[in-house]
């Protein structure tokens, strides 16, 4: 069985849904990084059956807003002395600025560079979406 | 909280409470229009129009004279700094020093929001695309409130363009914030309300919704009966037009079977959906309808801007 050691200080991001785990290592640009990072995949997991992780052995700005729209169900924690010293449920954020585009294309958000796109969590029909803060339009995400 | 300095962006911004209290204002102005000439003396309203609107602009413009104030503005995008590519957040922000109140109308859906976010003085959405259309709603309410005496316990009918008329969108999404009321959507397959909004109003509020493409069967059991019109491009194909298009259009033969306390509403203007022969019906009330939009936007300025509207000790 492949093996990774522990690390003494930094970030792991656990409970990774299998898959999303090159995702998020592409968005938080670890590729370009000068300290370790090792992003698992396709590990065991008890609760999933499989599961991604990804050890980065430093502290760096995660944006947690970002962790939520791929993945809800991860969890962050952070490792000092080897120990963990803070550790973050992740879930569906409730407010959303700048990570996406609003759907509708006659919004001003769209149009303006000024304006950033906002949104808020609604949910329509039991499926999750965004509402715009602008033009109100209903937007399902993809990251 | 106060309406002093507040924006009006989607016509729900404001409490029900806080719509009387402008309606109430607008009553008053009704009864006697000559003593509320000179309480905006002083103030400027500056007028953004990033596409032509003739009805509503000149409507705001009289509004701001009637009471005293003065106007400034453009009517034409290409006139403006916005057609170098300036922001609108850079727009308001200096505009918003040249005035004390702004109206906006902006072809994009929430500019006017953007301007709010940004501008010192308060903004009004003047209409932004196929959103929203608040000062239209309030006219609206107004006359609906002046007619039938009171805006809870109505049956409002909506006929035509329900998919993508903003004023329908706008209109019953206030009424629906009051208690008792019932809708009835007349409308083509084709051009029936937007399901997720309906959705989300029978979600939020205790309404009753009923569907029909006929308005020959529902005329007689509604208490209001708001007419749009409905576009020839709207339409997949010629054929469905013409088969559909005179179902839609209200003339004395239809409104025969009305109630006799009927009002027929219309945001204007109107091309051929009501018959120049209903004009002349009592039920009619799409003109005073735009007279009223004078008196509620003077109302809703004066609200606005904190100017002291106790005239003659009314």
């Amino acid at each position: 069985m492949l093996t990774v050691n522990s690390i003494n200080y930094g970030i792991v991001i656990d409970h990774i849904t299998a898959g999303n785990g090159i995702k998020i290592f592409e968005k938080l640009k670890l590729g370009e990084v000068n300290f370790p990072v090792v992003l698992l995949i396709n590990v065991s997991s008890s609760k999933h059956g499989r599961k991604d992780i990804i050890k980065i052995e430093n502290k760096i700005d995660v944006d947690l807003t970002m962790l939520g729209l791929i993945d809800p169900d991860i969890t962050v924690n952070i490792i000092e002395n080897n120990k963990i010293v803070n550790k973050m449920n992740i879930s569906i954020p409730k407010e959303v600025q700048g990570l996406f585009k609003c759907k509708n294309p006659r919004c001003v958000s769209n149009f303006d560079e000024y304006v950033s796109p906002k949104f808020r969590l609604a949910r329509s029909n039991g499926k999750i979406y965004y509402r715009c803060s602008y033009c109100e339009e209903l937007t399902s995400y993809s990251i | 909280m106060s309406l002093i300095g507040r924006h009006l962006i989607d016509p729900n911004d404001f409490s029900l409470e806080e719509l009387n209290k402008v309606f109430n204002l607008a009553d008053k102005m009704i009864e006697d229009r000559g003593a509320y000439s000179s309480i905006c003396k002083g103030k400027i309203l500056g007028t953004l129009f990033y596409e032509p609107s003739t009805r509503t602009r000149l409507s705001f413009e009289s509004a701001m004279l009637r009471m005293g104030g003065s106007v400034l503005g453009f009517s034409d995008a290409s006139t403006s700094s916005v057609s170098k590519g300036e922001s609108i957040a850079d727009t308001i922000r200096v505009l918003s020093t040249y005035a004390d109140v702004v109206v906006m109308r902006h072809p994009k859906e929430g500019a006017p929001k953007v301007a709010s976010e940004y501008s010192s003085v308060p903004v009004i959405n003047g209409g932004d695309g196929g959103h929203q259309h608040p000062t239209q709603t309030l006219t609206d309410l107004l006359t609906i409130r002046r007619y039938k005496g009171k805006l809870e316990n109505l049956t409002i009918a909506f006929c035509g363009d329900l998919k993508f008329g903003r004023t329908v969108h706008s209109l019953i999404s206030s009424m629906s914030r009051y208690q008792g009321s019932s809708f009835v959507l007349i409308s083509p397959a084709e051009l029936k309300l937007p399901e997720n909004l309906k959705a989300s109003l029978t979600e939020k509020y205790n309404i009753n919704i009923y569907e029909t493409e006929s308005l020959e069967d529902v005329i007689n059991q509604v208490d209001v009966l708001y007419m749009t019109r409905i576009q020839r491009e709207r339409f997949f194909n010629e054929a469905d037009y013409i088969r559909l298009k005179d179902s839609y259009i209200l003339n004395r033969s239809k409104l025969r079977n009305a109630r006799e306390d009927m009002l027929v509403m219309h945001p204007l203007p109107r091309v051929n959906e009501i018959s120049y022969d209903v004009d002349d019906d009592k039920r009619a009330v799409y003109f005073k309808q735009a007279e009223y939009g004078i008196y509620v936007r003077m109302a809703l300025m004066a609200t606005l801007l904190g100017v002291d509207v106790n005239v003659n000790g009314k």
